[in-house]
């Protein structure tokens, strides 16, 4: 039972990082109908500005006298580089190519994507970067399974950051424009809607959340490296569809299903088979419910 | 006037932010000689640009570049001939290293030309075309050291094994929308690769196969005792060459063949517009699984060539990226031109070659061109010139949405 | 208030409109008839900013906003009610009013004009958090309605907005329009069902494939001879 219990944890705490992947992807491909494929490495260079700005802070000494502070202001750091380089990133791959073909688009997103992952190993190298050991310890009994302090904070701040995303969406004006542009751009439009700087939001709140994943991850498994984008963005693809495309709440749904399976089937099935279940899912779910859990929320009346 | 240098100006500004994290920060110190190194060669270069624009004074670069041809004017006979002339007695007048390189072109000009039946032609993202490389390649390795099956008998047992693979991956992905097949195929892709990494009892896992044997043929030959046939192992460089290029000629006849068939324009009707090509009668999802099984028969046979030249095969040949890169060959060299594919593979492999020193700056380089391209020139290097009697000249293929009305 | 002059707009490699001109005052309502495919949507399109004209000028207020893109048309006090109401089918009711208002900074205002409009559409006011999609035409055709005044336009412009829609309640929602334009605002309305149109408006404009071929007094056209022949039954 404590295996059970402990899988679910595991399972939990990886989904929650896979949720907040997914909403990146579905909150774009819901505007723009577009895969953002360099999404994965926006997430990576999350994880390597966290662990560039804490090796910063505890060289400087910084990080021990302040751990908390340090700690947030890595997030903070790499939630705002990463924002940047989203923006930089539609402003030159796929903002030129509005309205051009599908074919189109998705190369320029997978020649980014190739471009980002090499470019960060050419700058920061092809070795792990290893996160400075400081908060890893600890952690607590629930059952007979161990859940770490880490896991606790990592999952605490994705509901907290997707509970914020969420109050945006819903409440706020900017988040019901995004939304009304994800369903109809040229009524929006109409209405007043810059849809330029509507897209530039969306990329920059899913590049946030990506960029917190990056760190998170980082903070989880103890190192970063300039290719780790490629298989977890597909993956949190996958659960972006299997939430239904351009749903947020099927997103956060599908990044913990994805994230729960992947730990069972690793646990109880074949572990080195662990990443072929996502791509499965994928599959299965484009086949028989392209639509998704929750059904798909795209503006259609492009053809 | 000005505001091209404004703009450059801000460019730089966002490369610096962008750039500094990742050059100038080591543990706690600030480093800056890469990163000035790095905003000097951006500044350098634009400068450049703009100069040259600012001195052919309304013909900038963008457009000498990407709507003239060559720069200087051959006869087309000649380059024809010329080239056919290198291409036959290159194995007399090259070195062995010359000779790989230019096998690894003819391999790669093969493989572009498969995807370019898929990709180019029917309109299918594929993005895990490498996977059929990796069966051709496995199943040659296999047949050959589990059981000693020569190269010719092994090869049209590949093509239907790669056959099957394209059917089997096809049929459910093929009734996909555009980006979806995309992603699904790359991960078919990377499904075959894990898969071809972690089945130790038959693929050997990470080890890979060895020991492959190379194909033979048989000539007749006067020994003692009399006439009687001995084999030849075409494990000379010579020898492997003039093989694939014989494949390659094949592929690029069957393509270019293909290409002016009613098959290749039933291909490009429902590349252009599935529901219209449809409504004409064209079976679409035949059509589309038809241009898939026979991409994947090609790069089959690519694999299995593969596999006999280098006589081993392991699972890191057949990552995400090759599939990325002939991709590139395709879509760089411009899409359904059989000529551009040759120049698309012959710069991916010939210019890192060239450029040795720089080969970690390779994929980097291929990334943003690609990007480059799709933003700047989606037709390719060599557009492919498509009958198009409805429009008007030209063929963009890739241009169709632009244009259009708001709406 | 709006002046178009010889607008020329292609849409999809058609020569939709070839020589538009019009004019429209202040507080007056306006409409354009004429048969399916005239080109009528396509003419409230190109003075919205969704589509550009190739040729000619649309001044607004003496601002030429002929190349104006259509969110900034929006800030200049043009709202429409686009042909198929098109609601934003997963935001509520009132989100699709607020997105209505969605350039108008006074708080307080926007709470007044969304009370004055519930008002006006009280079956509104009961269906307040349910989904636009999920609405009737004729509510979703109120819905429209009401979210163009939440940006207290200057001009109103409204496409087809009989269509599909129950006898009753296209009667109810030209009451509402005659309504709107008396209390002060200008409206500019296309109509295929002309006995409707020509009834409410002040000043007519006859439209055929691109053309316009008549105009004058609403009252007059409706006499005209070959307009009743083609339009009124």
């Amino acid at each position: 039972m404590d295996v059970f219990l402990q899988q679910t944890i595991n399972g939990l705490t990886l989904g929650a990082i896979y949720a907040l992947i997914a909403l990146g992807y579905t909150m774009v491909y819901g505007i723009i109908q577009l895969i953002n494929f360099a999404h994965g490495e926006i997430f990576a260079a999350g994880g390597y500005i966290g662990v560039i700005a804490l090796s910063f802070l505890q060289a400087r000494g910084v990080l021990e006298r302040h751990p908390i502070l340090g700690l947030f202001l890595a997030f903070f750091l790499a939630m705002f580089y990463c924002a940047f380089l989203a923006v930089a990133l539609e402003r030159v791959a796929y903002k030129p190519l509005r309205g051009a073909s599908r074919l189109a688009l998705l190369l320029s997103a997978l020649g980014m994507s190739i471009f980002f992952s090499n470019g960060m190993m050419l700058c920061q190298g092809v070795y792990d970067k290893a996160y400075p050991h400081f908060f890893t310890s600890g952690g607590f009994n629930i059952g007979g399974a161990i859940i770490t302090n880490m896991q606790v904070f990592i999952m605490v701040g994705s509901v907290i950051l997707m509970v914020t995303l969420n109050i945006f969406v819903n409440r706020t004006r900017l988040g019901k424009a995004m939304r009304a542009t994800a369903q109809d751009r040229t009524m929006s439009a109409i209405l007043g809607i810059n849809a330029d700087k509507t897209i530039v939001t969306t990329f920059v709140i899913g590049a946030s959340l990506a960029a917190a994943a990056g760190v998170m991850v980082g903070l989880y498994y103890g190192s970063v490296r300039f290719d780790m984008g490629f298989i977890p963005g597909i993956k949190a693809f996958a659960a972006a569809v299997l939430g239904g495309i351009g749903n947020l709440t099927g997103a956060m749904i599908g990044g913990m299903m994805i994230g729960m399976v992947e730990i069972f089937a690793a646990g109880y099935l074949a572990s080195e088979y662990k990443d072929v279940f996502a791509f499965i899912i994928l599959i299965l779910v484009l086949y028989f419910r392209p639509t998704g859990i929750m059904g798909v929320q795209v503006d259609d009346t492009r053809v | 006037m000005m505001k091209k240098p404004l703009k450059f100006i801000v460019f730089l500004i966002w490369a610096f932010i962008l750039l500094f994290p990742m050059l100038a920060v080591n543990e706690g110190q600030f480093v800056w000689d890469r990163l000035l190194k790095v905003m000097g060669v951006l500044a350098f270069g634009g400068i450049l640009v703009m100069a040259y624009n600012a001195a052919m004074k309304g013909r900038s670069l963008k457009s000498a570049m990407f709507k003239g041809g060559l720069p200087f004017k051959v006869p087309k006979k000649v380059m024809i001939w010329t080239g056919i002339v290198i291409v036959l007695i290159l194995p007399w007048v090259t070195d062995n290293y010359a000779k790989d390189v230019a096998i690894n072109v003819l391999i790669y000009i093969a493989l572009g030309l498969g995807l370019n039946i898929v990709v180019g032609l029917a309109g299918l993202l594929d993005l895990g075309y490498i996977a059929f490389y990796a069966v051709g390649a496995y199943t040659y390795a296999l047949l050959n050291t589990q059981y000693g099956i020569p190269f010719w008998v092994a090869l049209p047992m590949g093509c239907l094994i790669s056959a099957l693979a394209g059917t089997v991956i096809g049929y459910p992905t093929l009734k996909m929308r555009g980006d979806y097949l995309a992603i699904v195929t790359l991960g078919f892709g990377e499904i075959i690769r894990i898969v071809l990494n972690n089945w130790d009892k038959v693929t050997q896992g990470p080890n890979g196969v060895l020991g492959i044997k190379a194909p033979s043929i048989y000539y007749p030959a006067i020994g003692d005792g009399g006439f009687q046939f001995a084999q030849l192992y075409m494990k000379n460089l010579t020898w492997l060459y003039y093989l694939i290029l014989v494949l390659a000629l094949i592929t690029m006849a069957a393509v270019n063949r293909l290409n002016y068939s009613r098959i290749g324009r039933a291909w490009m009707a429902v590349r252009e517009d599935e529901t219209a090509a449809e409504l004409t009668g064209i079976h679409t999802t035949r059509m589309k699984l038809f241009a898939y099984i026979l991409g994947a028969i090609f790069a089959g046979v690519a694999g299995a060539f593969f596999a006999a030249k280098v006589r081993y095969v392991n699972p890191s040949s057949f990552v995400f990226l090759e599939s990325a890169l002939v991709l590139c060959i395709v879509v760089l060299g411009g899409m359904g031109s059989i000529p551009g594919i040759v120049l698309g593979a012959a710069a991916i492999i010939v210019l890192p070659e060239m450029f040795r020193g720089l080969e970690l700056y390779r994929m980097a380089a291929f990334g943003g061109a690609m990007t480059f391209m799709m933003v700047f020139r989606p037709e390719g290097l060599i557009p492919a010139k498509h009958k198009r009697p409805e429009t008007d000249v030209g063929d963009v293929p890739l241009e169709e949405g632009r244009g259009r009305a708001e709406s | 208030m709006l002046r178009v002059e010889d607008i020329h707009t292609y849409y999809d490699h058609i020569h939709a409109l070839k020589g538009i001109s019009l004019q429209i005052k202040e507080k007056e309502i306006v409409c354009l008839i004429g048969s399916n495919g005239a080109g009528k949507s396509t003419t409230l399109m190109t003075i919205n900013g969704v589509i550009h004209p190739s040729h000619g000028k649309i001044t607004f207020l003496n601002m030429d906003i002929s190349q104006v893109p259509a969110d900034k048309v929006a800030g200049r006090g043009i709202s429409q009610v686009p042909e198929g109401r098109r609601i934003l089918p997963r935001l509520s009711v009132a989100d699709n009013l607020e997105m209505g208002a969605f350039l108008r900074k006074d708080k307080k205002g926007i709470k007044k004009t969304l009370a004055e409009v519930f008002d006006l559409f009280p079956a509104l006011a009961m269906r307040k958090k349910q989904q636009g999609g999920t609405l009737s035409g004729g509510e979703q055709q109120m819905l429209a309605i009401g979210r163009a005044l939440m940006a207290q336009p200057k001009l109103l412009l409204l496409d087809e907005p009989s269509l599909g829609l129950a006898p009753i309640i296209v009667d109810k929602i030209f009451e509402i329009i005659a309504h709107i334009n008396q209390t002060g605002t200008t409206i500019f309305l296309v109509e295929q069902n002309a006995n409707l149109a020509l009834n409410i408006s002040k000043r007519a404009y006859v439209m055929e494939t691109g053309l316009i071929t008549l105009q004058g007094p609403a009252k007059e056209l409706a006499q005209n001879e070959d307009v009743r022949k083609a339009y009124l039954g």
